[in-house]
């Protein structure tokens, strides 16, 4: 399964992505759809979970983020971009106290989908059955970028993470709104473009700092790239290539960079006394 | 690779790597062993090593050793279910050398019998199962996997084979890999499918075989 592929497919391209993954794996395409159903489901409670509760994560650094949004009133007047965000953060939250989320296509990453999708969907005021297939066509993403990269941080970078979680969530957008395969697949391409270079440097290795508000803005990115694409406008680099080049970054990339806490936001001092405290107060 | 690992699995936060995918490791030793154990000795390796205390993954590896999937809501008290489960573990940071930098190494014991499981977790919840008692292996978990020690002999593999046939299941990988030969082997055979108890007790029947595991295949809930 390549972009290319999915690209080429009869609109909507979901449809193309479940027959090919159905026969790979032997699955019947009601089952899958089946799975997505109950994945959508649990987004939504981890959604409402992390909106009310302001509980602290393990180490204490977040926690109150989703809700502190999610309460606040609305600066811009942007109802939508309030909404994303807080759904991506209230997902990530429960993630950082050990609460029950869906990885998507990891863990750290876990906020951008829903938050995107379900955010954009919420905002429409749409079914969630309506979110079945455009949530097939993400997995399909992520695939076609997994064929190239591993989408963990530690392999790729954040870039390889929520790169990967960005440009599925961005696709899915765009068949939620009525784009062609052609739209979803270049709304991946360009949420993927304009996140290569991305390290990935969580304070302390906990996937709290810089992750839980990375997730609202690439849940963001995602329904921009969204709005591009439905407009015609497409990626200039073919989208295989995009994910070729994101790949070749995360190789270049050295080890410091990718989840190791040895570089990037881990490092600075603010971060590293803030370490040296938390270990004093667990002793 | 499924859709379904790519908008999944519902778990227990906070890292897919380091918390869903250790959990699968546990799960994958514990299957291997074929119940809870009684000792555990968990080697971690680079990354599972160096930031797993905070990824809770010390916790979802014994989760996973006594059974629990990647959403249980137990996997946060796993030391005190261990405690109650009579199972006695320990950490230590060892270097596995050139593997995955998720990896550890498992060694387990109970109930007269222990078995050595070398895994990597590989992210988004993907596991790859190395090595099962020194001999290498590949598989991920999550199709049923049948795993057989015996003797080395001619004829062995069509022997299984022909069982597995029988039932008419599908193979989608297999690998054979032993001491020497004429000395005890391992094969690992990825199946389409589960098999029938029948054809499980035909294959233990076979003389030269000393130990066999049929692994369920992960749950992708």
């Amino acid at each position: 399964m390549t972009l290319d592929d999915i690209l080429k497919a009869p609109s909507p391209a979901s449809q193309w992505v479940l027959d090919t993954d159905c026969e790979e794996n032997g699955l019947s395409a009601e089952e899958v759809k089946q799975v997505m159903r109950s994945r959508i489901a649990e987004m939504r409670d981890s959604i409402e979970r992390g909106l009310k509760t302001d509980a602290r994560s393990i180490t204490g650094m977040v926690g109150w983020n989703a809700k502190g949004l999610w309460d606040a009133p609305d600066a811009l007047n942007a109802p939508l971009l309030k909404r994303v965000q807080a759904y991506a953060m209230a997902v990530n939250e429960e993630n950082a106290r050990m609460g029950r989320i869906v990885a998507a296509p990891t863990a750290g990453s876990a906020g951008t989908i829903p938050g995107a999708l379900i955010g954009v969907a919420d905002h429409l005021g749409l079914e969630d059955e309506a979110l079945v297939m455009p949530l097939v066509l993400a997995a399909g993403i992520g695939k076609a970028i997994s064929r190239q990269m591993y989408i963990s941080g530690s392999a790729g970078g954040c870039q390889a993470e929520i790169g990967s979680s960005a440009a599925m969530a961005a696709a899915a957008v765009t068949e939620l709104l009525g784009g062609t395969s052609r739209a979803a697949v270049h709304a991946a391409a360009m949420a993927l473009m304009n996140t290569i270079g991305l390290v990935c440097d969580p304070v302390g290795g906990y996937v709290e700092v810089p992750c839980v508000s990375r997730n609202a803005f690439f849940a963001v990115h995602a329904v921009s790239s969204a709005q591009l694409a439905l407009a015609q406008l497409e990626s200039f680099i073919p989208p295989d290539e995009v994910i070729t080049a994101m790949a070749q970054v995360g190789r270049m990339m050295p080890l410091q960079l990718k989840e190791t806490a040895e570089g990037g936001l881990a490092q600075t001092p603010f971060a590293q006394g803030f370490l040296k405290d938390l270990e004093k107060s667990q002793k | 690779m499924s859709l379904l690992d790519m908008i999944g699995p519902v778990m227990i936060g906070p890292s897919s790597s380091h918390t869903a995918g250790a959990c699968r490791i546990g799960l994958a030793a514990r299957q291997l062993l074929g119940h809870t154990p009684e000792k555990a000795h968990l080697g971690l390796h680079a990354s599972f090593a160096k930031t797993g205390k905070g990824h809770g993954t010390h916790l979802a590896l014994i989760a996973g050793l006594l059974g629990f999937e990647p959403h249980d809501p137990r996997l946060p008290q796993a030391f005190q279910e261990a405690e109650k489960a009579g199972l006695h573990f320990e950490f230590q940071d060892t270097d596995l050398g050139n593997v995955h930098p998720n990896t550890a190494q498992i060694t387990l014991q109970g109930g007269q019998t222990s078995i050595e499981v070398m895994a990597s977790s590989t992210g988004g919840g993907i596991i790859e199962v190395i090595e099962v008692d020194h001999f290498k292996v590949s598989f991920d978990g999550f199709s049923p996997t049948l795993l057989l020690k015996y003797q080395d002999a001619y004829g062995m593999i069509s022997r299984v084979t022909g069982l597995i046939a029988i039932d008419e299941v599908n193979i989608a990988s297999l690998t054979c890999t032993r001491e020497k030969r004429g000395g005890t082997a391992l094969m690992c055979i990825v199946l389409d499918s589960g098999l029938s108890d029948y054809a499980i007790r035909k294959i233990a029947h076979i003389p030269e075989i000393s130990w066999i595991r049929m692994l369920p295949g992960f749950k992708r809930l």
